[in-house]
């Protein structure tokens, strides 16, 4: 597999904001690669310069090995699925589809025969003399992504194009998408800020903060091992914590944190008294009623919140920051109220580097205190 | 930095090209001749009135002589009572029709429109015919021997004022139509649910959020009458000038430009002021012109 | 009860107010379509007569009103183009960029809506009186252009206001050009909008008297023929070309506004 999109040191910059900072991106024929983020992150902008609506200040952008950032949106080869839709409202849905097709001359034999081929792909078939007003939102959506695939492009930008649907649709759409996706062979650059959808649906996820990329990698590798505390938070739920590491032994860290001792699995590159973030998944959290080695956290419990197939517990540490615990439903559980000592296996916690002096000065606080 | 093709083709060229032909006549033909009429305003005329260079203010002392001062007064007499009238005829009325609840609401309002398509001269002579002398309304009450001889109706800073009102209410009807339209009935049940009376109600929530339409409706009856010279003419047979008329007579038979400048200058300031309170009572110049 | 009641009575008056205003606002046009019928043949045309169709007969023999209606179509045609064109594509200019100035001739554009048309009017006697341009039907079509531009700009740009620009970028992405995407999205998702500014313009140029009164020359309009007339008493056939003009347009709105007559 070949790259196809090859963002070089891109950076834009509108006035005194600096959205997109020095970026590099390759991304692979045929992937599904995915923008996530915060708004505000500049991967709007980054799917923008791809498309052609912007101009990078610097850098280079290459599509299929041409550079393109100084050309036109209409002369690139590729095609986006805007967030509003970006419908014709002035156009039937049959028109809206053709538009493309339209533009580049195509005989109207063909251009009819490819719409209805296409309308019956994203399942419209019958709304050809609708206008986009006399769909629902799901529809629409269908009709956006059927516009922009017809023109075959070698690679399609989607900007949260699932955002104004309801949970449900999205749900069916991410699964609808990845399989066109599987089928057609296009490579997809999809920009979202819901990381499940990501995780969902992507191959590889660029988790993209402050106009910077923060972790470029598969969704297991990032919900697993993510590399900066920002990923970390961003990415499902977890508990995070700065510490320092005061402790290694046998490839097994003891970090200090302010509430107490805990220990992880250290990678190589962490060394003895490095400030360092602990980050652990509720689900991977426990709790025993009695001391557990190498942890010195105790807690409270405080309350249960039953959600479905989970229970979630949440213990109060003695500085009364929250613990999220997840259990399995109908587990025996202490009381509300009783004394636990939250602790977790040495390979389910993620080490992440940090570079945060304030914590050291946090620590030391609390030390002369 | 230097402007990339990508600038020019995207930016520079389409704003020229949309943007140039406007300015160019909102240059030459607005924004230049007035300021030529304020220039003109301090010019003199030779003995055959032709405008010379001249500078003087003996314009503006002109513009204080006490028959000038007596229509100004007039003038502002009768641009106020027709705001006023507009408002206490207009509101009502774009209240009953915005909250027509049937198709009739859309007749209703294209029939406040209709007339208004009549050439506003001949509309003005309709009401000289209907009130004159000789006209329907005195052979009526003859005929009913309400009166013994025709009154005159006529020439009156009443009948300058009917006419005023007559030509200028749909400027007051329409933004109220507009602004009563977007008011939420839900506000209306809300304040009722919470104890209003309908006077309250009416005081409390409707006139405040349409004051809008109040606003700029009274802005475009008020200037516009002051200007209006030809229905004071036609209704007011010239017992009820305005300044429109003191500047229509400077450039037409009077033939002093200068003088007829100065007076204009008269009617800029006042637009500009009543603009002004415009925009500090918060209302947004787009409504007007739609 | 007590409330039902209150509720019919108030219905009732509002009925009978608007029936009022209505009368008000009917009552010149009843007095012109019925004059135009009038029999009487003395100055100045008042009582009546009796009925006859003689005026609408007399009207083809009257040229120099027919020419001056010819004019006022004239100029309001070729100015209902010129401004909208001008306009429209102003409006889209002044949403769409920033540049120097831009404030200076927003402002602009409100003088010709707020300033009394007798200003305007002299203003552009004076400007055409310095620079020699001969008055007659240019001057006319300036002086009409330039007062419709902002009517069709606040029209247009209400229509902007709920315009979603990403279906340009959405045709441009699928290979159309701007010049392509202006003809192909922009100008029909505009339409209504411009349409409106269109009549909007066209309505005020037939009925322009003062500003037209200003800078007319010998071209004489319909308007400023009544006017010349008014003085010794309009003509019955005065009374029935706004006749004809006033069915013409009724027609007109029937024809376009057709389904707002039609019951459900």
């Amino acid at each position: 597999m070949g790259n196809i999109v090859e963002i070089e040191g891109v950076n834009k910059i509108y006035g005194k904001n600096h959205v997109v900072k020095d970026l590099n991106l390759t991304i692979k024929e045929g992937e599904f690669l995915t923008l996530l983020g915060s708004s505000g992150c500049g991967k709007t902008t980054t799917l923008r310069m791809v498309a052609g609506f912007e101009e990078p200040t610097t850098g280079t952008i290459k599509v299929e090995g041409e550079r393109v950032e100084e050309k036109e949106p209409f002369e690139r080869n590729v095609n986006t699925v805007f967030q509003s839709y970006a419908l014709f409202p002035h156009k039937t849905i049959f028109d809206n589809i053709a538009y493309g097709l339209k533009m580049k001359k195509v005989p109207k034999e063909e251009i009819k025969e490819r719409v209805l081929e296409m309308m019956d792909m994203v399942q419209l078939t019958g709304f050809e003399k609708r206008y986009p007003s006399q769909l629902s939102g799901g529809q629409r959506q269908r009709v956006a992504i059927a516009r922009a695939l017809i023109n075959r492009p070698r690679v399609l930008l989607l900007d949260e194009p699932l955002g104004a649907l309801d949970l449900k649709l999205r749900k069916q759409m991410q699964l609808e998408l990845k399989r066109l996706q599987k089928k057609l062979n296009i490579t997809f650059i999809y920009v979202t800020h819901d990381q499940e959808e990501a995780l969902t649906m992507s191959d590889r996820i660029a988790v993209m903060h402050d106009g910077v990329i923060d972790q470029l990698a598969s969704p297991s590798e990032i919900y697993e091992h993510p590399a900066t505390k920002f990923v970390a938070a961003f990415i499902g739920e977890a508990n995070i914590y700065d510490g320092c590491i005061t402790g290694i032994t046998d490839g097994i860290a003891t970090v200090t944190l302010e509430n107490g001792v805990v220990s992880i699995r250290c990678p190589e590159d962490f060394s003895l008294l490095e400030y360092a973030t602990v980050s652990v998944r509720p689900e991977k959290m426990k709790f025993s009623t009695t001391p557990v080695e190498g942890f010195g956290l105790q807690a409270q419990v405080k309350d249960y919140i039953y959600v479905g197939a989970v229970l979630k517990c949440i213990v109060s540490l003695p500085n009364r920051n929250e613990l999220k615990i997840e259990r399995l439903a109908g587990q025996e559980l202490p009381p509300i109220g009783s004394k636990c000592y939250p602790y977790w296996d040495v390979d389910d916690a993620v080490l992440i580097h940090n570079e945060s002096h304030y914590i050291f000065e946090a620590i030391n606080n609390i030390k002369l205190a | 930095m230097k402007k990339t093709r990508h600038e020019l083709r995207a930016n520079t060229l389409p704003a020229l090209l949309t943007v140039g032909p406007v300015t160019l006549i909102m240059v030459l033909l607005i924004a230049i001749p007035l300021i030529y009429v304020a220039v003109m305003s301090l010019c003199s005329i030779d003995e055959f009135y032709n405008v010379t260079l001249d500078f003087t203010t003996d314009n503006y002392m002109q513009l204080f002589n006490a028959d000038y001062l007596k229509i100004y007064m007039q003038s502002l007499v009768i641009a106020t009572v027709t705001t006023i009238l507009c408002i206490l005829i207009g509101y009502p009325f774009s209240y009953v029709i915005a909250r027509t609840k049937s198709k009739k609401k859309k007749i209703l309002y294209m029939m406040v429109i209709i007339p208004f398509w009549t050439n506003s001269l001949i509309r003005i002579y309709g009401w000289r015919t209907f009130l004159g002398t000789s006209g329907w309304l005195n052979s009526l009450l003859m005929s009913l021997h309400i009166v013994d001889e025709p009154v005159e109706l006529l020439y009156k800073t009443g009948t300058t004022i009917l006419g005023m009102v007559y030509c200028l209410i749909p400027f007051m009807i329409l933004p109220l139509y507009t602004a009563i339209e977007k008011l939420d009935t839900s506000l209306l049940e809300a304040s009722s649910d919470l104890g209003a009376k309908p006077a309250e109600t009416f005081f409390e929530v409707i006139l405040p959020l349409t004051s809008s339409g109040i606003f700029s409706g009274s802005l475009m009856v008020f200037i516009p009458c002051l200007g209006y010279f030809f229905v004071s003419d036609i209704l007011g047979g010239g017992n009820t000038d305005m300044i429109g008329n003191l500047i229509e007579r400077q450039f037409q038979s009077g033939n002093n430009w200068p003088l007829g400048a100065a007076l204009s200058i008269i009617l800029i300031l006042v637009t500009l002021i009543l603009v002004k309170i415009y925009q500090k009572l918060g209302g947004d110049m787009d409504s007007l012109g739609v | 009860m007590k409330k039902q009641r209150r509720e019919k009575r108030n219905k009732r008056l509002s009925v009978i107010f608007c029936t009022l205003v209505y009368l008000f606002l009917f009552l010149p046009i009843s007095v012109i379509v019925v004059n135009s019928f009038n029999a009487s043949t003395t100055k100045p045309y008042m009582s009546w007569k009796g009925f006859t169709f003689d005026w609408y007969i007399k009207l083809w023999d009257n040229t120099s009103l027919l020419e001056a209606f010819g004019t006022t179509m004239i100029i309001a045609i070729v100015s209902t183009i010129f401004a909208t064109i001008i306009g429209t594509l102003g409006a889209i200019g002044m949403y769409r960029y920033k540049f120097k100035g831009k404030n200076i001739i927003d402002a602009l554009l409100y003088i010709p809506v707020v300033i009394p048309e007798i200003v305007l009017g002299i203003s552009l006697l004076t400007i055409f009186a310095k620079v020699n341009v001969p008055r007659g039907m240019l001057t006319l079509i300036l002086a009409h252009v330039t007062f419709c531009i902002p009517f069709v700009i606040f029209n247009v740009r209400a229509r902007l206001s709920g315009y979603d620009q990403s279906i340009e970028e959405a045709s441009m992405d699928l290979g159309a050009n701007r010049i392509v995407t202006f003809f192909e999205i922009t100008l029909p998702v505009l339409a209504p909008g411009i349409l409106g500014g269109a009549l909007l313009a066209f309505t005020l140029s037939i009925d322009d008297v003062i500003i037209s009164y200003f800078v007319y020359g010998q071209t004489k309009t319909y308007p400023l023929k009544v006017m010349e007339s008014v003085k010794s008493g309009v003509a019955p056939d005065v009374n029935a070309l706004s006749t004809l003009i006033l069915i013409g347009t009724i027609v007109f709105v029937v024809l376009t506004q057709g389904d707002l007559f039609k019951k459900k």
